[in-house]
């Protein structure tokens, strides 16, 4: 039964990942190389998570030929899916996985953010838990740093393991060209026109918070990644004796980053 | 003007089921019906009379306006340009010309529709009908992970037609999301405007937002997040700057920010790749930290104009800024404000 060569035979046996990763719903997954499943150093430990470890395996690798019922096959597929799931956890962050998933993720195949300011930024696919069963994929987006539900109830019916805690932010380390600039931009309630007191003074709070990480940054040298960082470093070395002008400019460049968009249609 | 209620559905309930339409409300036809409630909307819709008739489901006066109908008839049929030279011609001429614009004018009805649209739901009775659909989660919940499905609430970033489409606004992280169902890419964000959101929340301050929308809100006597029994006066909950302290962005602050780890060990801040973002999510651990405006303003002057300063160090303990159109809704019965006062016992 392990026709390498037709596709048409039966559901069970051709090209077992071909068909997963192409059914509805498995948009998020990539293809794990023969060579990665074979490897059985590759698989540590998966044993004693899977039921049918090896018949799932074999299903798996296109090599399955036991003959059962139904109800037994049904059982080993699902076992080859989450079999699957898991290793694809741990190949997502091999060199060739990372390159899969990076070619997906610019086709932005995983979704956009859905926060309006990120402009639909495409999403990585991420775990909360690397442990089985606990929690559903959910979607980071690196703009924002922060992680969204799928639109889809057939997204998030997947289970977060099978993607991992690490991989989207291993992605960034690996290619640190990819991360994205970080920008100042942000919805601030307004009522005809006028801020409302309440969220205004958290977000002055929260400016505040993002200035002194950025002092901090600057003290070490270190890239913060937002746009306007010249201009800000400048205004920094100028020092004490010039504060007025600081303070100027910092007005200035906040009315221009918050009202580029929000403000002028008051 | 006279009401036909000959149809068995009024445009206003056909137009508010259509598909994409989920988030309008019913605006009421007393409130088209006050000319005071359309000023300047003449302007800003062609057809505007059609347009509002339309709307109205009135059927349409015999009269002739027909100055920008000519163009849109030039075609060259001669039996048509015959009738347009003996112009003050009949009813079937006029029919004919509702035949041929009736799609400019469903267009335009739909324009004028929004832009009232925009003004009811800031009205008394148009935000009340609001905070039914947003107890039913007729606008859907927030996609951020750590808010937990909160309800939100539908926002124009704009007040001009045409310029962005509607968002959604998660008054439990205070930003706006893209509505996940494509449908709602085609509703133009004007027609709910700025100000609905922020308005909504100030309007019931008692709403427990982190309730989902299996929850109903309708009973006041809940426990709120600090474990305070509520009444209807509310003065016994924790304040900050004229919010209920536990209704300013409960879905921020520690517990509820990502931290991206790889294998477990927190990505540092010095990192190329580390996290930069953290502020946006970010609250104080003492949400009263927030209530010293003046205070925060003599320690970074960074944020302060003059206005701003100015206002903050009157208002620290005051309701927020009140908006200055009140009067607009006078023939309404009042501001929507006034619900503020009076107007928790739903």
């Amino acid at each position: 039964m392990d026709d390498f060569n037709s596709d048409t035979d039966s559901d069970y046996t051709s090209y077992w990942r071909d068909w997963f990763i192409s059914s509805r719903g498995n948009e998020y997954f990539c293809e794990i190389d023969e060579d990665y499943l074979t490897d059985r150093f590759n698989l540590t430990g998966l044993n004693t998570e899977v039921q049918y470890y090896q018949y799932a395996l074999d299903l798996v690798t296109d090599v399955f030929d036991l003959d059962c019922d139904d109800e037994m096959r049904e059982t080993i597929e699902k076992s080859a899916r989450h079999l699957y799931g898991l290793v694809h956890a741990r190949y997502i962050v091999t060199t060739r996985g990372l390159a899969k998933m990076l070619e997906k993720y610019k086709k932005a195949d995983f979704g956009k953010c859905p926060r309006v300011m990120c402009k639909s930024h495409p999403l990585l696919p991420m775990g909360q838990s690397d442990n089985p069963n606990v929690k559903a994929v959910k979607l980071y987006c690196a703009k924002c740093e922060d992680i969204y539900n799928p639109k889809s109830s057939r997204h998030s019916a997947i289970d977060g393991a099978y993607f991992g805690t690490s991989f989207h932010n291993i992605i960034f380390q690996v290619y640190p060209a990819l991360i994205p600039q970080k920008t100042y931009d942000r919805y601030i309630p307004r009522i005809y026109g006028f801020r409302v007191h309440a969220p205004a003074t958290l977000i002055r709070w929260q400016h505040a918070q993002r200035d002194d990480m950025r002092k901090r940054l600057r003290k070490l040298e270190i890239e913060s990644g937002f746009k306007d960082d010249e201009e800000d470093v400048e205004a920094e070395d100028s020092e004490e004796e010039e504060e007025e002008e600081e303070v100027d400019m910092d007005a200035l460049e906040n009315g221009e980053i918050e009202g580029g968009e929000l403000n002028n249609q008051i | 003007m006279s009401t036909s209620s000959g149809t068995p559905e009024s445009w206003i309930s056909s137009f508010c089921s259509l598909l994409g339409h989920e988030y309008f409300a019913e605006i009421s036809e007393d409130f088209i019906e006050d000319d005071f409630n359309l000023t300047g909307l003449q302007g800003q819709v062609a057809m505007y009379k059609e347009a509002l008739e339309m709307i109205l489901d009135v059927e349409p006066e015999e009269d002739e306006d027909d100055e920008e109908d000519e163009e849109e008839e030039d075609g060259d049929d001669s039996v048509e340009g015959e009738e347009r030279a003996s112009r003050r011609g009949a009813a079937d001429r006029r029919h004919h010309r509702m035949a041929s614009d009736l799609s400019i004018i469903e267009s335009s009805a739909e324009m004028l529709y929004g832009l009232i649209h925009q003004r009811f739901i800031c009205s008394r009775v148009g935000i009340q009908q609001m905070s039914e659909k947003y107890e039913l989660s007729h606008f859907g919940v927030c996609p951020r992970t750590l808010c937990n499905g909160t309800r939100c609430l539908p926002v124009g970033i704009s007040d001009v037609p045409g310029e962005d489409t509607v968002k959604l606004f998660c008054p439990s992280c205070v930003d706006i999301y893209v509505p996940p169902n494509s449908r709602f890419q085609t509703v133009d964000g004007a027609f709910f405007g700025r100000t609905f959101g922020a308005l909504f929340l100030l309007t019931f301050p008692d709403y427990d937002i982190t309730k989902k929308g299996a929850e109903r809100i309708s009973n006041l006597e809940h426990p709120n997040a600090r474990g305070a029994t509520l009444n209807n006066d509310s003065e016994e909950k924790e304040k900050i700057n004229g919010m209920n302290a536990s209704n300013l962005a409960p879905g921020l602050g520690k517990g509820n920010t990502y931290e991206p780890k790889i294998y477990g060990f927190k990505v540092s801040e010095r990192a190329r790749s580390g996290p930069r973002m953290g502020w946006l999510r970010d609250k104080p651990a003492d949400i009263q930290e927030l209530n010293e405006a003046a205070a925060y303003h003599a320690e970074h002057p960074d944020f302060s104009d003059d206005d701003e300063a100015s206002m903050n160090g009157a208002a620290t303990n005051s309701r927020p800024p009140r908006p200055p159109r009140r009067t607009t809704r006078r023939a309404n019965g009042g501001s929507p404000m006034s619900v503020e006062a009076n107007g928790q016992g739903l």
